[in-house]
């Protein structure tokens, strides 16, 4: 199973994330890898997600290839220049990654570094615009390169917004994205399957894959936590109310995930499930879903 | 003072496409020091532009174009001219061109670079920052400039953290690519979003040592005299 086979077949596509931890113990990548194997389409590795230093999202993606998954190397413009960037794109390239998913990155004092100097040398659409002239075999610089890349380039966007600007900036850098070199797209965390809609009804014009972002939630609280504290992540009171009364609240909150799946599904083309330590329930939710 | 060069006549006429009524704005302050956008220098661009075509529908050297009180003041009487035209050209700093593209609900185009000086010293400052990054963006963002105005400093579009206008970074300010829609918008130029800034040569940001030496170098560019001891 590939991200780019999925894509280019139409199928629905499904994709999730591990997070690398802080330090050298990669036993819970390997466990998730084991579970995941052959049950999704790609794995995202967040790149020092939060702001928070870890373990790569390079040299975990290596380790995923060789467990035979297929690894979406995600890459934030904040915390290397345009000479390291295309370098680890090409070091991507020949551990054998296939698929890479560019971000600005969270703010260092958003992180567990605040004293951390910001890059963003480069921000998310030049970023694109690069990887798709390293695929074209030649770098930022104009130089060719002795053998080019063959990445998928994914992007982000989020699809429901607070103002109108953001939403309506949204579209227009999703635009922009395209123009660059983006070929899929993967979403915020999606939880009103209307506004999901509405943003769908803009964005179909483009014909390129969306797959909708899915955090299950794990309770009441960290529903009202994500609304207070998350921009673009709006849960319906109604399904906060929902997760409130369960009694099994795991129980429930997988039930929630599934509905939700098959809500969003014939509005997207994947789904792309950020589980947040629920890594290894991934299998269990496409099974309630159906996907499995 | 702050430090401009004019930008090159191709690209300013690129920023004017389409356009064939234009204002041109001066700056009797540190763009009359730079000789980049006093009378002279705005007569100069008169000539150029109406030479290519373009019906220059008036202009104005303000004092200290810093300023969003002058601004307002000296163009009050030529308000009609401004109006008429489909936009202001302004030659003068990145704080001038964002003071003028506060002021004046009409495309504002920059005519200048502004170069770095290592940090700047001693104007009245508005709200408006320049970074003297030595390639003005301002044409693409409404007149208000993304390095200064968002946190991350993104030339492309905003990050997507942003609470009800609020930046991520630092909510007790606005996110500045949402100011950049809004302006964008009541200007009608939303398109400009979808141009894309390619990655930028930073090593304009790097003072010369020149630049470094002193805050009156177009001052001491003249006759010398302000170097002279007091005997």
């Amino acid at each position: 199973m590939s991200l780019r086979e999925a894509l280019d077949s139409g199928r629905f596509a499904i994709t999730t994330e591990v997070g690398p931890l802080k330090g050298t113990d990669t036993s819970e990548i390997l466990e998730v890898a084991e579970i995941l194997s052959g049950k999704v389409d790609g794995v995202n590795v967040t790149d020092q997600q939060s702001a928070v230093m870890r373990l790569g999202s390079l040299a975990t993606c290596a380790i995923l290839v060789e467990k035979g998954l297929d690894p979406v190397f995600q890459i934030t413009c904040r915390d290397r220049n345009r000479i390291a960037l295309q370098s680890d794109l090409l070091s991507a390239s020949v551990l054998g990654i296939k698929s890479v998913l560019v971000i600005s990155g969270d703010f260092p004092t958003l992180g567990d570094h605040i004293d951390a100097k910001d890059v963003y040398d480069l921000d998310s659409e030049q970023l694109i615009w690069t990887i798709n002239r390293m695929n074209e075999g030649y770098d930022l610089a104009g130089n060719e390169l002795q053998g080019k890349t063959d990445l998928l380039i994914g992007a982000v966007v989020k699809p429901v917004s607070d103002t109108e600007e953001s939403f309506e900036l949204q579209l227009a850098m999703m635009e922009k994205k395209i123009s660059v070199g983006a070929r899929f797209f993967q979403t915020q965390a999606v939880y009103d399957v209307d506004a999901f809609e509405q943003f769908m009804r803009r964005a179909e014009q483009f014909r390129v894959p969306v797959l909708a972002g899915v955090i299950p939630l794990k309770s009441a609280g960290m529903a009202r936590y994500m609304n207070k504290n998350v921009s673009g992540v709006f849960v319906p009171e109604s399904m906060i109310a929902d997760m409130a009364k369960a009694k099994d609240k795991t129980a429930k909150g997988l039930q929630v995930t599934a509905r939700l799946i098959n809500d969003l599904k014939d509005l997207c083309r994947g789904i792309h499930m950020m589980a947040i330590g629920w890594e290894k329930k991934v299998p269990e939710i496409l099974e309630l879903a159906n996907l499995a | 003072m702050l430090r401009s060069e004019q930008k090159p006549f191709e690209e300013i006429l690129g920023y004017l496409e389409g356009e064939n009524m234009v204002f041109i704005l001066g700056c009797d302050g540190c763009a009359q020091a730079s000789q980049t956008g006093g009378l002279p220098q705005v007569l100069e661009m008169k000539g150029r532009l109406e030479r290519e075509g373009k019906k220059i529908t008036g202009y104005k050297v303000v004092d200290f174009l810093c300023q969003k009180a002058l601004v307002a003041s000296a163009l009050r009487p030529l308000e009609d001219r401004v109006m008429e035209s489909d936009s202001v050209l302004v030659l003068c700093c990145g704080v001038g061109i964002q003071t003028s593209a506060a002021m004046i609900l009409k495309p504002v185009h920059p005519g200048c670079n502004t170069i770095n000086l290592g940090g700047s010293r001693g104007e009245w400052r508005g709200s408006e920052r320049c970074m003297e990054c030595g390639d003005c963006l301002l044409d693409y963002t409404g007149g208000i400039c993304p390095l200064a105005a968002c946190s991350k400093g993104l030339r492309n579009g905003a990050c997507g953290g942003a609470s009800n206008g609020r930046c991520e970074v630092s909510p007790e300010k606005p996110c500045g690519w949402e100011l950049i829609y809004a302006r964008l918008k009541e200007t009608g130029r939303l398109d400009m979003l979808k141009k894309f800034v390619p990655p930028k040569a930073w090593n304009k940001m790097r003072p010369t040592p020149e630049m470094l030496s002193t805050s009156v170098w177009a001052l001491e560019q003249g006759d010398g005299s302000i170097q002279e001891g007091i005997e």
